[in-house]
């Protein structure tokens, strides 16, 4: 059973159709990479997915339960949303980190509140907030920066706030984490430490999509490609197919046009 | 010696103006943040109203504004006046609170959107995501223009005596009618004694903050 399937999602933003029938599946433990143009909907497939926007139609479901249906009941209630919300993370292309939380309270706070909504949470608070914390150092320790748990945002580099920011999305253990470009804000000589944490997650079988037009690093860390344009799957497959031997025309004009530059 | 009795004068002319400003902050600085979300409504009618209020209001003289105020009630419906205190107060007021709703504003928005948005993908709620990300950081912004508009208020205190309300300046006035230059300047000692203290306040305020950056 796949861990997350979308089927037939569809988007548009008053008159402009920007998806036009999504689908996917993957299953767990497996990296999706999403390629394709500028404007081809790649940012509005991830907001979806995380329910900053609502889709108009379509289907996501998770662990074979539909948890969003688009159309006449598209009437979720806020809390709802935030529930469904929680099987996936979301890391930035801008980080958008917390500026007046040192590294680790931009990893621990958000756990910090939703451990209030837990039934044992007056008995055992200090326990509770302790294992937080503690799964939060590991976190950080896991991407590198254990050596900067007190920093603020403004006193790391560009690769270092998207390490915390990857490291706070993971705090919540999401059934599947989404990036979107997780690097193009950066620096090339940032990009790299980047990748490597996502790379690492990869060998450790974390879920994840990733929108990137890093290709060489799509290449390497996806199971499945995923080409993208005008709102429409074009194709997907294994990275060796689509990069090696794409079927449709687009696609070639596409990657060739990226490796021309 | 006259030293000792323009100093009580000047002091009760004093208090009246630190009671219009401190009142003046009361009121309006919750009536700005009122006004601010009028102003940022989603509903098109309110937030065009709301703005052109705020446009009339910071486009026009508050003397002109205090006087209408005063007088209009008198001689547009034939009411009895405003209580000269209170006819200050509903001007400085309103005036202060349109000045401050555009500073509420601009700190309301000066947030990046992706700021909210990190906080609903942690599954956060919109109180949470308020208090816990966004409230500091508009705070942080508000201050230095605040600041300035506070200090500005302490000055326009002393448009009150265009209605003849007896606050510090027009105190000194009195003296000054009598033939002394000095009260005035004495006068003067008081606004920068006054903004002087409340200088020193928001330094401190924005030294509290400064260990991160928006
Ligand atoms: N909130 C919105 N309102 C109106 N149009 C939008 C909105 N968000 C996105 N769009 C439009 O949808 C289209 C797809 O945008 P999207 O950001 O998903 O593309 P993308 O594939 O992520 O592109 P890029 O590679 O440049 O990030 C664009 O034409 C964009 O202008
Ligand atoms: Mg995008």
């Amino acid at each position: 059973m796949p861990v997350l399937e979308v089927k037939g999602l569809k988007k548009s933003f008053g008159p402009t159709a920007v998806l036009k029938g999504i689908d996917f599946s993957i299953e767990k433990g497996q990296a999706l990479s999403i390629i394709g143009p500028s404007g081809s909907g790649k940012t509005t497939l991830l907001r979806c997915l995380n329910f900053l926007e609502l889709a108009d139609a379509g289907t996501i479901s998770v662990n074979g339960k539909v948890i969003y249906r688009g159309g006449d009941m598209k009437k979720y209630s806020d809390a709802e949303i935030r529930k469904k919300r929680l099987h996936f993370g979301l890391v930035f292309q801008n980080f958008n980190l917390f500026p007046q939380y040192t590294a680790l309270k931009n990893v621990t706070l958000a756990g910090e509140m939703l451990a209030r909504e837990r039934p044992d949470y007056r008995a055992r608070k200090k326990e509770i907030l302790e294992e937080i914390e503690e799964n939060a150092r590991a976190l950080l320790d896991q991407v590198g920066l254990s050596d900067k748990l007190g920093f603020y945002p403004h006193q790391l580099s560009g690769g270092q706030q998207q390490r915390v920011a990857i490291a706070r999305a993971l705090a919540l253990k999401p059934d599947i984490l989404c990036f979107d470009e997780p690097t193009s804000a950066l620096d090339p000589e940032l990009t790299g430490e980047v990748l490597k944490v996502i790379r690492s997650l990869a060998e450790k079988n974390t879920t994840m999509v990733i929108v990137t037009h890093e290709m060489q690093f799509a290449r390497d860390v996806s199971d499945i490609v995923l080409f993208m344009d005008g709102g429409v799957v074009i194709e997907s497959g294994p990275p060796g197919q689509i990069f090696d031997n794409p079927r449709v025309t687009r696609t070639k004009q596409f990657l060739e046009r990226y490796n021309g530059t | 010696m006259k030293f000792i009795p323009v100093t009580i004068s000047l002091l009760e002319g004093f208090g009246v103006s630190c009671v219009i400003f401190f009142l003046t902050l009361v009121f309006s600085l919750p009536l700005g943040l009122i006004i601010s979300f009028g102003s940022m409504s989603r509903f098109a009618p309110l937030r065009w109203l709301t703005r052109t209020f705020v446009w009339v209001i910071r486009g026009t003289p508050l003397m002109l504004q205090l006087m209408v105020v005063y007088y209009g009630p008198g001689l547009i419906f034939g009411a009895a006046a405003f209580p000269k205190l209170t006819a200050v107060l509903i001007a400085f007021v309103i005036n202060y609170a349109a000045y401050f709703s555009e500073i509420y504003r601009s700190g309301i928005e000066g947030v990046p959107r992706g700021q909210y948005e990190a906080g609903q993908v942690l599954g956060m709620t919109k109180s949470q995501i308020f208090f816990r990300v966004t409230l500091l950081q508009v705070i942080k912004r508000i201050v230095p223009p605040m600041a300035n508009e506070i200090i500005t208020l302490v000055k326009d205190t002393s448009l009150a005596r265009v209605i003849a309300v007896m606050e510090i300046i027009m105190v000194a006035g009195t003296f000054t009618a009598k033939g002394l230059i000095w009260p005035l300047f004495y006068a003067g000692l008081f606004y920068l004694a006054f903004c002087g203290i409340l200088t020193l306040l928001f330094n401190y305020i924005e030294r509290k903050l400064s260990y991160f950056r928006v």
